[in-house]
């Protein structure tokens, strides 16, 4: 195979994978989500890298299905999927487009990664005041949503750090996507 | 019935599963908050911090089946050993505790994990440094979260002082096991593998002062008891958490859902 054919051929695979939609927050793809590492064309076959957001993630069994039959749909195939480790995932690899569509989606786009170097930081007695601001802010949002259940104190995991934002922002909430609403409901 | 796998004793497959039982065993018991943690939030923290410790012991596992000549998978290694052929520390099989208990024994777990991530990533062993990359991450997040909360408990109310100091009392008396030597330590600092346990006591006492003395506790004296769980030599909670991990794969061999 030429060249130019080639280079068509992972072009349009990074197309599909663009039209893959990332199985836990589908308003983004997985090559938005940045862990789409290469496309490789090895003649017969193509091979796509990708590497897990989280080493527990429990959706990399779907997105290795979703990427591959998309590929075979668009006449793309043979394919397989390998996972690299290293360097690891990190948020700063979601793109301009994947961070503008997550914000319309009522999530808050990550700000770039810790680097790892800063000491550990502990919240404890001298972020006090700052927590009990938070948690009466919740509190009045929580309501406001006439919600029941416990005040968020302390910074949420990353599931559901959406949440936290949208509670203490009121006048976000409107911006949200219904389904979004209605698990927050739920929850 | 599902019977037992044999398992080799090669000293790098020995490192490995210490590492990979110590996050499999410690994931294990964190999900048993699943449902039951104070409020929604800590359960979902919890829990998700349960997956993370799966996760990395999918990668470690995953590895140390492919030290042994029957290449045995993840699955393998998780279900069917049999208790003595567990080697991780016998801190993480403790039961699961009061909620004070369970921050604690986090606080020191993924302070130790971090510290060991940190060196693993230079790791002689590619993949090894590969899953480090990753869990680092992960275990600085543990660690600051369950540090938030020793501080806030050990800083908080009578009771929560209470509950704290007496999980400090207890958990403090495993901890040295997480930095005794043997033959399997010797051997993975020679070969580059990963550091010797004692390496990381140094830097594990300043970061867990730092925690325990924000929180206003003090550093409890050394005893001369020592736990064995890493020898494969565990304490009686350790049957139990494997009766409830096993009962599936033993009664069902290769069950999948």
């Amino acid at each position: 195979m030429n060249a130019t054919l080639e280079a068509a051929r992972t072009e349009r695979a990074w197309a599909v994978l663009d039209t893959v939609p990332d199985p836990e927050v589908p308003a983004i793809s997985v090559r938005e989500l940045g862990i789409v590492r290469e496309v490789l064309d090895h003649g017969t076959s193509l091979e796509v890298v990708l590497t897990p957001t989280y080493s527990g993630c429990p959706a990399t069994e779907v997105i290795e299905r979703s990427v591959l039959d998309a590929i075979d749909a668009a006449g793309l195939g043979p394919a397989r999927v390998t996972m690299r480790r290293a360097p690891a995932w990190t948020t700063d690899w979601i793109s301009a487009d994947g961070r503008r569509k997550l914000h319309q989606y009522g999530i808050a786009p990550p700000g770039p990664a810790a680097d790892g170097t800063a000491p550990i930081r502990i919240v404890g007695r001298r972020a006090d005041a700052v927590l009990r601001q938070r948690a009466h802010r919740a509190a009045v949002c929580l309501r406001l949503h006439r919600l029941q259940g416990a005040v968020p104190l302390h910074r949420l995991p990353r599931t559901l750090r959406t949440f936290q934002t949208d509670m203490s922002a009121p006048g976000r909430s409107q911006a949200l996507a219904p389904e979004r609403a209605a698990r927050r409901e739920i929850l | 019935m599902q019977g037992s796998i044999q398992v080799p004793t090669d000293p790098k497959l020995q490192y490995l599963l210490r590492i990979g039982d110590a996050c499999l065993i410690l994931g294990q018991r964190l999900g048993e908050w699943c449902g039951h943690a104070p409020i929604v939030e800590e359960d979902i923290a919890l829990s998700n911090m349960a997956l993370d410790l799966i996760g990395q012991a999918r990668g470690v596992l995953t590895l140390a089946g492919e030290q042994c000549p029957q290449d045995y998978d993840e699955d393998q290694l998780a279900f069917l050993r049999d208790e003595r052929d567990y080697l991780n520390p016998t801190i993480v099989e403790l039961e699961r505790g009061d909620f004070a208990f369970t921050v604690l024994r986090n606080a020191m777990v993924a302070t130790w994990l971090k510290l060991l991530w940190e060196r693993l990533r230079d790791s002689s062993d590619a993949e090894l440094a590969a899953i480090a990359g990753k869990a680092l991450k992960e275990a600085r997040y543990h660690q600051q979260h369950a540090a938030d909360w020793v501080v806030r408990l050990g800083d908080g109310t009578e009771e929560s002082r209470q509950r704290i100091e007496a999980a400090l009392a207890r958990l403090w008396l495993y901890t040295p096991e997480l930095f005794d030597d043997d033959a399997v330590d010797a051997a993975a600092r020679a070969s580059g593998l990963g550091p010797a346990g004692s390496e990381l006591r140094e830097p594990w006492l300043a970061e867990m002062r730092e925690i325990l003395g924000e929180a206003g506790l003090a550093l409890p004296k050394d005893t001369a008891f020592r736990s064995s769980g890493k020898r494969g030599v565990h304490s009686e909670h350790m049957g139990y958490i494997l009766a409830e991990m096993q009962h599936l794969q033993r009664a069902y061999p290769g069950g999948a859902w």
